[in-house]
Parts: structure tokens; C-alpha cells; sequence
């Protein structure tokens, strides 16, 4: 039960979605876009957020597409995690999704939603952002296409009212070989001590995390100590736990030591197998 | 025909089940009620300076607000320690401090956010430890002066013990100096949820002639009846409990509380209908939990294994009130041993306030933490002497003849057989293959084991009844004042009754939801007792009915009652079974062809008082707590990866010595349900607090049960040494099955991690640290 | 553009049945089937999405009603355990002991059911996908398994 209440809208055009928005809040309803809806209704109920209305984007036909076209797959913020996952268009990101929450939660939490949730683990971008995917966003200048290196940063930078509208993943990645990991506490359907996604790009490793800091991210720190030719697998797997952006997350789901060792330990892994893989370079 | 008892048959309210037909408290809606919310303290001790309700009263459809000084009494069934919302001061967070009603549950939850209340913030006590240190801050300050609803309770002044038990068996001195190993090791087990999956809810209404109405998801509807007339000054009669079907207990639902703030809110408005719903992360934070538990226990042994000595200290962290704690603090001294055979015993058992959550039962009544300490240094004890964990179990597996920590003489009957179950575990497990095998690629297989023993600490005059009664058809029904609440214990007094009146179970009407003006009294739906207690009052009811159709079919029939036989709902002549008359036409009176009736309406009547109960003597703890013990095996398989400390746990077995099986499918179920439980408590379970004593767990999002596709192989094995005095020999095991597993799985990762796992819960990251001590 | 605003009347297709409702927007579609319908086999177990309880089907796929707004729902089917008339599912928890309590029983056979439409041919992993969005608290979970497992084809 949500204690107050709020007003409802589900527009049918991005354009329509954008101008309601920017009226309720000029009407300081202080609106809140709606997808999956999971946030926004434990948020509310909890009382930790008060939006006056909600602006439902699951009628917007761009947000609910998932097919091809010129620039690769486009999938639509208003996807579902479970729709990601049976189409089995994009496995890395089938597989990424599907271990996010659960899979009754999954048929309703949307690609959009995790991406842009207030949640720190976001997991469904790791893939986004080891695929140099671009980004659509609906804003005061209607739509505009950008890559999501330009736009992520720990979180999607959104202006006031703008929204995601889809995602467009190049062709060439979507049958990449690629490695998943997601280690919790000890119970499957958790946050995650450690979640970690690895491909490899012309010989190159690319990995991206969730778990370890306050937000998920891509590191070319990281990314050049994995593909650096100086040491060893053990010490590079080693040096990356001291090339965390942030500093090291320290929950109930796991102090900050022990994620590292897990972090190293996974790593290790991870590593261990590109070595083991044709073109592995490490 | 085949007997009902020893048969799997189905649960006599399976359809409701699985149609989602079957009604819960919180199923029943009716306009115009009324909607309570609480307000809860978020501090864990502190003085309330002020509650300030002015912007609540302004909210829309707010009908009353209600605080501490509104109805400043104390209640509690052991000890009355605990205002119905905080007077004064507020001992734990998540204390209800204020009540609001409103018209709807949204208007009553917008008010209860806009309760302003100012503390003046206490020194928290934050462990049980804590608690009893020199100087320790007084959680309870005026605890002497509690009025005690039990006079064993020995609470210790001037300090937060609200009561100690003791045992003193034999001569210690002696023990240790024939002892030539000597362990000794410190246990730490954090308080949890019982997380039944029905959130407690409870309505009361209060009708003009002054009769109580009270629906709630209660395991204990007789005592809120009590407890409401005596709390409020109103005639026992005048207060009317109703129970339907009952979405989870396990202990949680046994203590009386929302039933009584759902009164006091129906009061502050004039007695109409009010709903008090709580959501679950306040059931969590606000409702009694499972108790936390430090241990030291030091064994002394000869080197062959045999235990000479025991020495242990158990403090039970109560929380800020001590409902049913002090009696588990009794269970744990009575039972300290597990089914061992120790002469030279000394036990002391406190219960101690802190400012955590207050603790009431628990499935399996505090015997699934004490067992864990007990169990473990049983394994460090088998290590110091290098022998077989199983082996050392064996050897000093109680036995006929041997005295229990309360010096109650064993025999067969009243505590089974543990050897039994022991060999029997040891081939269900596959003990003999090894306890720990290398698999390669750091990965281990492992097997630890437990023994587990319980009887039950009620009251020494807890009591159940039944009353059958008849249709026109020759049907029964049968009536007592159990709450069916998923451990299926109405489904076997009915097998019982049908064995017994040698009748179709088909044909047996069981009323399965309680009214306390319907039923008969029975103590409380805890302790695992339906088929022993209710089940001894169901038999006699039935040979009452018996009795009487006998009766009036020796009328019927003109011969002696004791020349007839019954079968097939017929009263027939032994000598001649053709010669007969049906239940029909006796259970409402017997008509004869010419109009005349004879002999009336059958009513069979059945009570049950507990026999030969007696108080701990305070000295020695000699006495006698509960009728009987069941007694059983455990043992847990795990497959540990040695480099990253994860591990999955790959069988959990049990062997139970359940004197006669009732249903046996429904014995698993219920075996399985309690190790699942186990498996969850010891792998994942525990209430964390931060430095300031405030929980940080409340939610089902962060408090993690296990899951499907987590869980082992089950593996159920049953021993059946026969229970004298209780109905067809059964034994109580409805909880049994929790008992040994955190123990169990502690043994097991303990000797695959080559390490001593004395805390639970136990996660990847605590055998880490415990195997680096700490260090990446 | 679809808007509601402050109290409105939606009508919902439950179980194959139009049905109508007075609801605030905010209003969940969990407290809207229990408490205006009287379908109370969808039940409130945490309100939070965690425990699986209130799973209920829509358009034949499992949601958890607790996160789904009434508004939402409408012109979608909605289908509750009480639309399940007799399926050889409830009959197969029944046999195997695939429930105590009976609380969390709607949940896991809504999303049984609806694995048993989407994935008749489930392997293992799957059905443990599916069933993870739900908790048992009596049962060693292997019961509910093996009732699903008695239904599903070889």
C-alpha cells in the first residue's frame, strides 16, 4: 500500500511523455517517470520518495521495441529484463539480466529502469557499457543519439526531465564470447558482493563492475593493468584491487577486505580462462 | 479396513490450500472497520521527552491517537516487565511507542509518519555480554518490583538478569580430575527472525454488551483471552479469540502483544472494528524474534572419549522484554547435555535484557542454539582425542538408567533411543566413506553431524480437551482448540480419532479455525504437543463417544454394552456382527418403530492434564519440566571451495526417533521443513545492529531466507521406540527437525575449512576469516 | 494519453471477468484484487516484492501484485490462484506435501503455472529461475519441486 497518492499518466509518444513531464513539474508535482514500476512503488510505499504524479513510458512504441535496424539492436528502455533474456538476441546481456532481483521481478523491471535506478548496482549496463553501446535520449530538443561513455558516468547524466528511450547495440557484439561472475553473501537472489562482465576485443580484455563501489563501471585503468604485458595474472588480478574509482564498498553484504579478495580471486579466474582462449593475448 | 493411523493421508484442509479459498486473519475484510497503524521508536534506549500527535490529529480520517500513558500497565506472562507501548522510555528500536486509527490504512500510515517524538538518548547495551558486565547501565530498572507470573524465575537485583536457572549434578571436582582431555571454547549465536510468511495481524471490536471480539494470527488464542480479561479487568467469558487458518507460527505467533494493542485502539474508539496491520519490515523490527545466545562450555573427558565433566555458561540475550525467554533460559539448563550421558554437570542459564529486539519462542525452543554449542564442542572434543565425531556420539549417547541434567531417570519410553537413530544416521549419510574427501581443484566434501533431544518446559498444568459430536449421517466432528498452522497436526488427531472409532477419516469433520467460545481450552498451539497432548484428549474423547453408543445400542440391540463391537460406523454384536445397528441411528438418539426415542444426542468429551511436572529446585535444578523427550540424529554434506570459500550444501539427513509414525509423508514434510529452516538460520539468518543497537535487517530484501535451488537432498529416517503414555507411542518432533542442523552444518565446514566455525551465521566471508583470521 | 487522476473507476479483466473498481491511483493492484474483489489468494507477504506471495498472472506471465499499480493492470488479463479451476498442479502440491502453512501456496502455483504455459519443455535451471522469485518457510522447497516436476512432460 502506497500511503499518498499520486496521478497517473501513460503518454503514447515520446514527445507527449517529454511536454507532460516538464508541465507537472511546473505544476511542482515533482513527477517521477514509471516504467517497471518496481522503484518507484517500494520507494513510495516506503515513503522515501513523494512524486505527485507518475508518467507511465510503457505506450511509447520506441520503448518497447527490441528488434533490428541500421545501427544494430535496439532495444527499448521499456524492455523487460525477462523479454531481454527469452528473446536470447544479446546473451551477454540476457545472461547479465538474469541475475538482477528475481524472475517474476524481472517481467516487470525494465532495461531503462535498472539503468537509471537509484539502486548502486545497476547491473544490466555492465554489458551496455563493455559494447560502446549508444544511448537515445528524449529531451527539450527532442531526441538525440549519444555514445554511453558520454553519458555514464557512475550514473546516467540525465537533464531535468529527459529520459531514456533506447539503447542501440552494434551488430558485431552480439554473439562475442564473453564471461559473466556474480558472487553474493552466500544467497543467490541478493545484491552482489561482486559482479563482474569480461569480453575480449581484438586480443584485448574489456571488464566492467558492479559491487565494489557505490556504482557500476568500465575502468581503463583497470583495463590497462589486465592488458599490460608486464607480471603475471596473479599480480595483475592483484594490482586492479587497488584500482578501484571509489573507494571499496563495506556493507552487510560484505566488508570492503573481503570484496577484495573476492575481487582478486574472481579475477584470477577470469584471467585463467582468456589464457585459455585462442586469441588471448594475457 | 486399513487404519488411518500409520497412513499417508492427505491434509484435511489440502483444497482450501491450493484454491487460495483458505482465509488467514488478514483475509477478512468488512467496510467500516477501522485501521491502526503503530509508531515505532527509531532509537534502541533512550528517555521520550515528548510525543507530540498535533499534526497527525490534523490528517484526514484520523479517529484516535493513542500513547504509553493511554493504558500505563505492564504485562507478561513469566514476568510483567513490558507496557503495551512505551511509558517513559523506549528499550529497543522498533519499540511501538503510539498507536493511530483512521478511517482508512493509507490515512492511518500518512499520520503515524507525522508523529514527532523527541528522546534523550540512553547508553545503548548492544550484546548479552554487555549486559552482564560490572556497572552495565540498568535496562529495567524497576525489574524487582515486576509483579512474576512464575515464581521460578530468580532475577538477580541491582543487574539486567531477569532470570538464571541452574544445574548441579554430581561432583564436578571429581569430573575434572579424572578428566585427561580438557576442551574449553566460547559460542556466539545473533538473534533472528522467525519470518513466518504471514506478516501478525490482529482486529478487535468491543460490542455493545461489552463482549471483546478479537480476530488475530495468534498460536495461543486461550492465553490473549486470558491475558485481555486480566490486562483490561474484563470477565474471562466477556473476551471471545477467534484464529483461522494461520500463515506460519514457528514460536513467533505464541506471544501475546498486537492482540492486545488492537483492543486498546477499538477502545479509543468507542469499540468499533479496528484492523491493526503491520507491514513486514515492522513485524521484523517490532514483533518478538529469536533469541541471541553466548555460550562457554568446557568438557572434560577421559582419552577414550568419554565425558567426565561439563561445565557451561549460557546468557540469553532476551532484548528489551522477556516474554517466554526466562523458560527458554530453563529449557536450555534442563536440556544443557543433548543426550549425553554426563555425571559431573554444572550448568548456569541466564536470561538476560538488552536493547535488541525481545526474543520469544522459537521453533525449537532455544534447543536449536544451545545444541549448537553443545554439538560443537562435541566435535572439538572428538578432534583433542582423535576420534570419529560419530564414534564419541556413541559412546556417550544417553542411555535407560542414566539421569538427565534435571536427574529425571531415562528409560526407553520417555527418551527413545539415540544409539538407534545414530547407527541409522551413519548409514543414511554414508558416514563410513569419510568425513572429509579432496575432490581436486581446491574443492572438499565434508560431513558433519549432531544429535538433537527435546521436551517441552510448559506450564506443569498446561491442558488440552475435545469434544466430538455427531451429524445425522454418523459423521463425527471433531473440536478442539488447536490452531492449524502448516504443521498438519489436526489432520493427525483426526487419523487418530478415525483408527480409534475404527471409521473412514473421510468421515471425521474437523473444525479447523478456533473460536475460544467454541472450543475447548487447549494451553497453546506451541511445544510441538498437538498429538501428544490434544491427542491424548481426542483418545478419551472418543472412547467417551464410544462409551455412550455402546450404550444406547445395548438398548438398541437388547444385550450388554460389553458384548459389542464397533467398525464401519456399525455397533454390532461381537458374537454375531450381521446383528447391528448404524451410527445413524444412535448418534441422535435412538427411535424405536413406534416413535418412542431413547438415549439423545451423543456427545464425546476428552481432556488432557500434563502428570507428574515439577519446578526446577533452585539449588540443583532437579525436577522435571517436560513428560518426555524425542531424540534424534542429524548430519549435513557440503562441497567447500577451498580458494574461495564458497560452499553448497549438498545432503541434509535426519534420523528421528518418532515412537510411531502417524503420516508418514507428512513426518518427512515436516522433517525436511525444520532442516530447510536450519539451513537457512545457520547459512544466511541474523539480526545485524549497528553500533547504536539499531537493526539493520528489516526487510525480506536484506534479511535473506533461503531460497529454492539452494537446498540439499533430504534424506528421512525414522527410529520408532515406543512412548508409553502417549496416544498409539508417537512422539512430538513437529519442530524437531531445526534442532541439530546449524550444528550439523557448522561440524561439516568446520572440517572441510580445517577451521573452527563457532559463530553463525556462517558465510563465505566468516570462513574466510576465520581460516586467515582476517588477514586477505 | 492515458490519465488518472485522484479517485477514478478502472475495470480490470480478472479471470476472464470484467470487473470494476474504485481506486487511487497509487492504489496496488494486491490491495485492489483482496480488498474491492474479495480474491484474497494473492497474499500480502512483505508488500516489498520479495516474497513472492501475491504473484498473480498477467497476460500470462508471473508479477508480483505488490509492484504493479491497479491502473496499470487495466486491459490486461489478470489471471489469480482463484482462477485456477482444478489443474492437475493443485492436485500434484497436494500429493507431494508441496505446502504447510498454505501462505506462500497461491504464489508458487501461479508462477508454476504460468512456467508450465511459457516453458512446458523446463529444464532444471529454469524451473529454479522461476521459482527463486518465491519463499516457502515450512517446506524443504524439494516438495514443491517434485509436485512441479510430476506435471511437466519427460
Amino acid at each position: 500500500m502506497i500511503a499518498h497518492d499520486f496521478d497517473y499518466y501513460r503518454p503514447d509518444t515520446m514527445k507527449e511523455a517529454y511536454g507532460i513531464y516538464q508541465k507537472l513539474s511546473a505544476m511542482d508535482k515533482s513527477p517521477a517517470y514509471y516504467a517497471g514500476g518496481s522503484e518507484v512503488i517500494t520507494m513510495s510505499r516506503a515513503g522515501s520518495i513523494l512524486p505527485g504524479a507518475v508518467v507511465d513510458l510503457k505506450a511509447i512504441p520506441e520503448c518497447t521495441y527490441m528488434g533490428f535496424a541500421d545501427e544494430g539492436l535496439m532495444i527499448g528502455a521499456c524492455v523487460t529484463l525477462s523479454a531481454i533474456a527469452e528473446s536470447k538476441l544479446f546473451p551477454m546481456l540476457g545472461t547479465a539480466v538474469s541475475r538482477i532481483a528475481d524472475h517474476t521481478n524481472q517481467c516487470r523491471i525494465t532495461l531503462g529502469g535498472n539503468v537509471c535506478g537509484t539502486i548502486i548496482y545497476r547491473e544490466s549496463v555492465l554489458p551496455l557499457l563493455l559494447t560502446d553501446c549508444s544511448v537515445y535520449l528524449w529531451g527539450a530538443n527532442g531526441e538525440r543519439r549519444v555514445p554511453i561513455k558520454d553519458v555514464f558516468h557512475q550514473r546516467v547524466m540525465l537533464k531535468k526531465g529527459e529520459f531514456i528511450t533506447r539503447f542501440a547495440i552494434d551488430q558485431k557484439w552480439l554473439g562475442v564470447p564473453y564471461i559473466h561472475v556474480k558472487k553474493t553473501k552466500n544467497e543467490k537472489i541478493d545484491y552482489p558482493l561482486l559482479t563482474l562482465v569480461a569480453l575480449l576485443e581484438g586480443g584485448d580484455i574489456r571488464m566492467a563492475f558492479s559491487g565494489l563501489c557505490e556504482f557500476p563501471f568500465r575502468s581503463s585503468r583497470i583495463e590497462d593493468t589486465l592488458n599490460g604485458p608486464d607480471c603475471t595474472i596473479s599480480e595483475k588480478a592483484e594490482r586492479i584491487t587497488h584500482q578501484l574509482p571509489g573507494p571499496c564498498l563495506d556493507n552487510l553484504d560484505g566488508s570492503a577486505e573481503y570484496r577484495a579478495f573476492v575481487l582478486k580471486n574472481t579475477v584470477y579466474k577470469v584471467l585463467q580462462k582468456f589464457k585459455e582462449m585462442p586469441n588471448g593475448r594475457i | 479396513m486399513k487404519s488411518a493411523v500409520g497412513t499417508s493421508v492427505e491434509r484435511i484442509e489440502a483444497w482450501e490450500k491450493v484454491t487460495g479459498k483458505a482465509k488467514y486473519t488478514g483475509d477478512f475484510y468488512s467496510p467500516g472497520t477501522l485501521h491502526a497503524r503503530l509508531v515505532t521508536s527509531s532509537i534502541a534506549h533512550g528517555r521520550i521527552l515528548s510525543i507530540d500527535f498535533s499534526k497527525a490529529r490534523k490528517q484526514t480520517g484520523v479517529r484516535a491517537v493513542l500513547d504509553g500513558k493511554s493504558f500505563p500497565a505492564l504485562f507478561g506472562t513469566l514476568l510483567e516487565d513490558q507496557p503495551a507501548l512505551a511509558i517513559d522510555k523506549v528499550r529497543y528500536f522498533g519499540e511501538p511507542l503510539a498507536i493511530i486509527v483512521a478511517a482508512s490504512e493509507a490515512e492511518a500510515s500518512l499520520a503515524a509518519e507525522l508523529v514527532e517524538v523527541e528522546y534523550e538518548p540512553l547508553p545503548v547495551i548492544n550484546s548479552a555480554q554487555e549486559s552482564v558486565q560490572q556497572g552495565a547501565p540498568l535496562i529495567h530498572e524497576a525489574m524487582m518490583s515486576y509483579k512474576k507470573g512464575a515464581n521460578d524465575l530468580l532475577p538477580q537485583a541491582g543487574t539486567n538478569v531477569a532470570a538464571s536457572f541452574q544445574i548441579r549434578k554430581g561432583n564436578l571436582s571429581h569430573g575434572w580430575a579424572a578428566s585427561e582431555v580438557v576442551i574449553e571454547e566460547h559460542y556466539s549465536l545473533p538473534g533472528s527472525d522467525h519470518a513466518a510468511m504471514e506478516v501478525r495481524v490482529a482486529q478487535a471490536e468491543i460490542k455493545p454488551g461489552g463482549t471483546v471480539e478479537i480476530m488475530a494470527s495468534t498460536q495461543s488464542p486461550f492465553a490473549v483471552k486470558k491475558q485481555v480479561s486480566k490486562l483490561f479487568n474484563i470477565p474471562e467469558g466477556k473476551v471471545v479469540v477467534r484464529v483461522p487458518f494461520l500463515g506460519g507460527g514457528f514460536g513467533g505467533k505464541a506471544a501475546v502483544y498486537l492482540e492486545v494493542l488492537a483492543y486498546m485502539a477499538s477502545f479509543a474508539v468507542g469499540g468499533s472494528p479496528v484492523r491493526l496491520t503491520i507491514t513486514r519490515e515492522q513485524d521484523m523490527a517490532s514483533c518478538p524474534a529469536r533469541l541471541g545466545l553466548e555460550a562457554d562450555i568446557k568438557l572434560g573427558a577421559a582419552r577414550d572419549g568419554t565425558i567426565v565433566a561439563a561445565e557451561m555458561l549460557f546468557l540469553l540475550d532476551t532484548g528489551a522484554y522477556c516474554t517466554s525467554s526466562p523458560y527458554m533460559s530453563k529449557a536450555i539448563a534442563a536440556d544443557c547435555t543433548g543426550p549425553y550421558n554426563i555425571e559431573n554437570l554444572w550448568c548456569d542459564s541466564l536470561c538476560v535484557y538488552t536493547n535488541h529486539i525481545p526474543a520469544t519462542s522459537f521453533r525449537g525452543f532455544a534447543h536449536e542454539s544451545y545444541t549448537f554449542c553443545i554439538e560443537r564442542a562435541l566435535d572439538a572434543l572428538a578432534n583433542r582425542c582423535g576420534i570419529d565425531p560419530l564414534e564419541l556420539r556413541l559412546k556417550n549417547a544417553i542411555q535407560p538408567g542414566h539421569f538427565s541434567p534435571t536427574q529425571v531417570r531415562i528409560t526407553s519410553s520417555n527418551a527413545g533411543n539415540t544409539s538407534a537413530c545414530i547407527q541409522k544416521l551413519s548409514s543414511l549419510i554414508n558416514w563410513e566413506e569419510g568425513i572429509r574427501i579432496e575432490l581436486g581443484d581446491g574443492k572438499v566434501r565434508a560431513k558433519g553431524m549432531s544429535c538433537l533431544w527435546k521436551t517441552s518446559t510448559s506450564p506443569t498444568d498446561a491442558s488440552a480437551g475435545a469434544i466430538l459430536t455427531f451429524n445425522s449421517d454418523g459423521s463425527l466432528n471433531l473440536n478442539t482448540g488447536v490452531v492449524e498452522m502448516g504443521s498438519g497436526g489436526q489432520t493427525q488427531l483426526a487419523q487418530m480419532l478415525a483408527d480409534r472409532m475404527k471409521m473412514d477419516i473421510g468421515r471425521v469433520h474437523v473444525r479447523l479455525d478456533v473460536d475460544t467460545q467454541l472450543n475447548p481450552h487447549y494451553w497453546k498451539t506451541v511445544a510441538s504437543m498437538t498429538t501428544y497432548m490434544a491427542g491424548r484428549a481426542v483418545i478419551k474423547a472418543a472412547d467417551d463417544a464410544i462409551a455412550q453408543l455402546k450404550a444406547i445400542a445395548s438398548v438398541a440391540l437388547r444385550c450388554p454394552p460389553e458384548e459389542l463391537e464397533l467398525g464401519h460406523e456399525y455397533v454390532y454384536l461381537r458374537s454375531d456382527p450381521q446383528f447391528g445397528i448404524s451410527f445413524q441411528k444412535l448418534v441422535q438418539g435412538f427411535k424405536y418403530p413406534n416413535g418412542n426415542a431413547v438415549g439423545g444426542q451423543i456427545i464425546g468429551r476428552g481432556s488432557f492434564i500434563m502428570g507428574h511436572l515439577t519446578p526446577l529446585s533452585p539449588e540443583t535444578g532437579k525436577g522435571k519440566t517436560g513428560p518426555d523427550w524425542t531424540v534424534g540424529a542429524q548430519a549435513v554434506e557440503v562441497e567447500l571451495d577451498t580458494t574461495e570459500f564458497t560452499y553448497r550444501i549438498i545432503k541434509a539427513a535426519t534420523v528421528m526417533d518418532v515412537g510411531k509414525l502417524i503420516n508418514p509423508r507428512a513426518a518427512e514434510g515436516i522433517i525436511c521443513g525444520g532442516m530447510s529452516m536450519g539451513l537457512s538460520l545457520a547459512s544466511r539468518e541474523y539480526f545485524p545492529y549497528n553500533g547504536r543497537g539499531v537493526m539493520q535487517a528489516t526487510s525480506l530484501r536484506n534479511y535473506k531466507l533461503l531460497h529454492i535451488g539452494q537446498e540439499p537432498d533430504y534424506l528421512v529416517g525414522f527410529v520408532e521406540t515406543p512412548q508409553e503414555d502417549s496416544p498409539y507411542g508417537a512422539r512430538v518432533f513437529s519442530e524437531h527437525g531445526i534442532i541439530g542442523i546449524p550444528a550439523a552444518l557448522a561440524n561439516a565446514l568446520s572440517t572441510a575449512s580445517n577451521s573452527s566455525l563457532n559463530r553463525l551465521p556462517i558465510t563465505p566471508e566468516t570462513i574466510w576469516k576465520s581460516y586467515m583470521g582476517g588477514k586477505p | 494519453m492515458v490519465e488518472y487522476k485522484g479517485k477514478c473507476v478502472i475495470d480490470l479483466q480478472v479471470n476472464g471477468e470484467t470487473r470494476t473498481a474504485t481506486v487511487r491511483p497509487s492504489d496496488v493492484l494486491l490491495d485492489v484484487l483482496r480488498e474491492q474483489f474479495g480474491l484474497t489468494g494473492a497474499k500480502p507477504g512483505c508488500k516489498n516484492g520479495d516474497c513472492g506471495a501475491c504473484t498473480v498472472l498477467m497476460d500470462g506471465w508471473p508479477v508480483k501484485s505488490c509492484l504493479v499499480l491497479a491502473v496499470e493492470a487495466a486491459g490486461h488479463a489478470v489471471t489469480t490462484i482463484e482462477g485456477l479451476q482444478n489443474v492437475p498442479l493443485q492436485k500434484a502440491f497436494v500429493d507431494c506435501e508441496a505446502f504447510q502453512c498454505g501462505y506462500c501456496t497461491s504464489g508458487f502455483l501461479m508462477v508454476c503455472h504460468s512456467l508450465m504455459t511459457q516453458h512446458p519443455d523446463a529444464r532444471e535451471s529454469v524451473i529454479e529461475d522461476w521459482l527463486q522469485a518465491n519463499l516457502c518457510r515450512c517446506t524443504g522447497y524439494s516438495e514443491i519441486r517434485n509436485a512441479l516436476r510430476t506435471v511437466l512432460p519427460d
